[in-house]
């Protein structure tokens, strides 16, 4: 696995490195996960925290939290919502999609024409299908007279899916 | 599978207040505790459980996606009778990480890393000669999701 991430991580040395394998599933579940971590990687706590708190300045690191599946907690609709819109105002629009609580992700990303008008993709969640459109439908709301057109497009399966969380969450 | 009903209270506690993240510190898991008022063993039990039920992934850090190397999502439009055969060739590149079916004429959709964007081209390219399909490439130009959280419904 480190062979396949060396030439990956530009921003991070070979400590961070370490670091980020050391803890990408999760801290150990001990009173003191820092040093245990730390017995582990021939370091000390106080170095890994400083590592952690850096990357997480840097931007590398989003949080340190508890992660929930949301599948299992009920959330079992997730569409991917694509919409066009003047790319003159696809900043301020996409931050007000980004900001909204039923969005996981919000990304400008490049139109393909004639096959792919889409220029912003936001994925939403809900519980059920029922709701992820009541979701769009408010974002439809939101976007107004901006929307040339858009789609909401369900995954039927999923093929793959490898926990590289280095580079996705 | 929606195990909501079977968290105790203080299950949900912990998931509210620290999937937005927690404070970093030599002993975490006895600051939840001290907050939410219970010994220590009862919120590591409970972080032991709730991973055991699978409503919690982990608790450790998060790392933003395209932080590190170059990454792009990608779109191909597979003829039906053709979509397992793709999809297997598709998700036989290391490079690929995520590939999702999805329901539209655009039904094949998947997430490709490498080091460099002539690396990234590359794979895209070796797909489209052996599955003779287009690969639609649909890079991130911009990030606008602030990341709040769920409110998570209990009811």
């Amino acid at each position: 696995m480190a062979a396949v991430l060396e030439p990956l991580c530009e921003g991070i040395d070979a400590t961070d490195r370490r670091i980020v394998l050391a803890t990408q599933a999760g801290l150990p579940r001990v009173s003191r996960p820092y040093h245990q971590l730390a017995a582990d990687l021939g370091l000390t706590a106080d170095e890994i925290m400083s590592r952690l708190q850096r990357m997480q300045r840097d931007g590398i690191i989003r949080r340190i939290g508890a992660v929930p599946n949301h599948y299992k907690l009920g959330f079992k609709g997730n569409g991917m919502s694509v919409w066009d819109v003047p790319d003159a105002d696809v900043r301020v629009l996409g931050q007000r999609i980004g900001a909204l609580e039923s969005v996981s992700h919000c990304y400008h990303r490049p139109r393909h024409l004639p096959h792919w008008p889409y220029n912003l993709f936001a994925m939403v969640h809900g519980r059920d299908r029922v709701e992820v459109f009541m979701h769009v439908a408010r974002i439809a709301e939101l976007l107004g007279d901006s929307v040339r057109s858009h789609d909401v497009l369900f995954s039927t399966r999923i093929l793959k899916k490898t926990g590289m969380r280095l580079l996705a969450e | 599978m929606d195990h909501r009903a079977d968290l105790t209270e203080l299950e949900r506690r912990l998931l509210d207040r620290y999937q937005h993240g927690l404070p970093l510190s030599a002993t975490p898991y006895a600051d939840m505790a001290a907050a939410l008022d219970v010994p220590e063993a009862e919120v590591l039990a409970a972080l032991d459980r709730m991973q055991q039920l699978g409503v919690l992934s982990r608790v450790g850090p998060v790392f933003r996606t395209h932080a590190v190397g170059v990454s792009t999502l990608a779109a191909m439009a597979v003829p039906e009778a053709r979509l397992d055969e793709v999809a297997a060739i598709v998700t036989s590149f290391a490079a690929v990480n995520h590939n999702y079916e999805r329901e539209h004429r655009f039904n094949l959709w998947f997430v490709a890393t490498a080091a460099s964007d002539a690396e990234l081209a590359e794979v895209l390219d070796k797909i489209e000669q052996l599955t003779d399909i287009k690969v639609m490439p649909l890079p991130m130009l911009e990030d606008y999701h602030i990341d709040l959280g769920f409110t998570l419904q209990w009811t």
